[in-house]
């Protein structure tokens, strides 16, 4: 392997003694800045900052760039005006999952793909193997800096450091050339929390300024800097899919309960469409429900899930839910069993806990602005 | 800098054991400053069960925080004569007071104390190991 990969913002990481970098995807990131539970109240409550510079960034240009797109992902590009983002997902012919994904459309024959970091390299790769006609792969993702400001206090926050009408913003709408801080910006209202939200695309060379900038102004507020971990449980209790967890080669969107970003009836289909349409006639044979243990005991991920004597799937991603302190998880279960109030055990470090399938998300926010993410 | 009591002995692998009164043979475990500031916030420990043979190196539970699930390693051989049952419900006393309020364990030691604890880091040797 080669060194670990560092944002721009990597030097402001050891401002903060309990901070504690991991390898996530190749990049050295932060985990904590302060503690996963206080930096999850945070966002929750008031406010966070986190840096996912990580992500990559790929631009697609060209008269063919919508055509492009609507073949290789699954949510239908021609809905988007530009200004608009949408989730979406790139599948291979069988179905599984290459990556999941948010298109802009920048402009007429413009879009910016963002991509997670650990697939990016591969997601060029995929893309570059299927153009056509008159498509430019540009990959942004080494001069672009990527901050997402995240919780209920974020769009009076980013209201103190920008003239921009982001109050206006809808949820999947964006702003080009906004000035933050004193540097241009793409602003989306968009996230991967379960908050209210923005996330701020910047020149690599802006984003000290504008995360010092973010901090001083938020600061009142309670906003703070907010590592990996905390990113995990919030978008967990959203039920917020992480590729390689709730998604992968293995799993179709259809099995994550992702099927309103799978237009299997757009025009001209696209690619893993027969698949993912059989498997919408002969019935999806495992779906993604959420668990809660009633035992003592924390379900994780890849531990066994059973109904009697049967294995039915396994646990995808579990914690002791910051926000509920209920142990909970997502699980990939045989459809037969998902049904709400389903009786089955987790297995933990060999033993066997009760476990019941419950609703999700675990944690919804109030307010009723947050729209869905077609 | 996180604490190390003087009057301990340590594992390498960040639990404690506090040396029993003389003629005694229980010691009390648990981990240690060090090993609660690395784990974060602690969300859940498993106990050994009162009774439970237990050996010095070996897994006797677990400890989790909201990211992580951590072995609980035994620092000695010996049967457990009473566990910390107070964690089951305030695992974050193992935070906030490593030393005192959250102690795991209670251990009969199958080996004369100087025996069994002649194997374990003093404060000092820990000191280094954690520098």
């Amino acid at each position: 392997m080669s060194d670990p990969r560092r944002t721009p913002l990597y030097p402001r990481y050891a401002d903060y003694p309990a901070s504690r970098c991991i390898d996530f995807g190749g990049w050295e990131m932060p985990v904590q800045f302060y503690g996963i539970q206080q930096e999850h109240e945070a966002v929750r409550r008031q406010a966070g900052l986190f840096d996912v510079s990580h992500m990559g960034e790929l631009e697609v240009t060209g008269a063919d760039a919508e055509r492009f797109l609507q073949r290789l992902t699954t949510n239908d590009v021609s809905r988007l005006a530009a200004g608009q983002a949408q989730y979406t997902l790139l599948c291979h012919p069988d179905g599984g999952v290459q990556d999941d994904l948010l298109v802009y459309m920048l402009a007429q024959e413009r879009y910016l793909l963002v991509v997670n970091a650990a697939n990016a390299d591969a997601d060029r790769e995929w893309l570059s193997s299927h153009l056509q006609g008159d498509v430019t792969l540009t990959d942004r993702s080494a001069d672009t800096a990527l901050l997402a400001l995240q919780g209920p206090l974020a769009a009076s926050i980013l209201s103190r450091v920008t003239d921009a009408p982001i109050g206006a913003l809808a949820p999947f709408r964006f702003l080009q050339n906004a000035e933050v801080c004193g540097a241009r910006a793409l602003v989306s209202r968009t996230g991967y929390t379960g908050e209210d939200g923005f996330e701020l695309y910047l020149d690599a060379g802006d984003a000290l300024r504008v995360w010092d900038g973010l901090l001083q102004a938020g600061a009142p507020d309670g906003l703070l800097p907010i590592g990996l971990g905390a990113r995990d449980t919030l978008r967990f209790e959203a039920r917020l899919p992480l590729y390689g967890h709730e998604l992968s080669r293995e799993i179709t969107p259809l099995e994550a309960g992702l099927a309103p970003f799978v237009k299997l009836g757009k025009a001209g289909g696209f690619i893993g469409r027969e698949a993912l349409a059989k498997q919408q006639r002969e019935g999806v044979p495992r779906k993604l429900v959420g668990v809660e243990v009633l035992d003592r005991g924390i379900p994780r991920a890849p531990y066994a899930v059973y109904a009697g004597e049967r294995r039915i799937g396994e646990i995808t991603t579990g914690t002791q839910s910051p926000t509920l302190k209920r142990n909970l998880g997502l699980a990939l279960v045989e459809a037969a069993y998902a049904a709400r109030g389903t009786e089955v055990e987790v297995e933990i470090r060999g033993k066997r806990l009760k476990a019941v399938v419950v609703a999700t998300p675990f944690y919804k926010r109030q307010l009723p602005e947050g729209g869905d993410r077609s | 800098m996180s604490e190390i009591r003087e009057e301990l002995r340590y594992s390498e692998e960040h639990e404690w054991a506090s040396p029993p009164a003389a003629q005694g043979r229980v010691v009390r475990i648990g981990i240690t400053d060090h090993a609660q500031s690395q784990l974060g916030d602690i969300v859940f420990v498993e106990l050994p069960s009162v009774g439970a043979a237990v050996y010095a190196g070996e897994s006797i539970g677990a400890i989790e925080s909201v990211k992580t699930v951590s072995e609980l390693y035994s620092p000695v051989t010996g049967k457990v004569v009473r566990v910390n049952d107070g964690l089951l419900d305030h695992p974050e006393r193992v935070n906030e007071s490593p030393y005192e309020e959250g102690w795991i364990a209670e251990v009969e030691l199958d080996a004369e104390a100087d025996e069994a604890l002649g194997g374990l880091l003093t404060a000092q040797q820990y000191g280094e190991l954690t520098k």
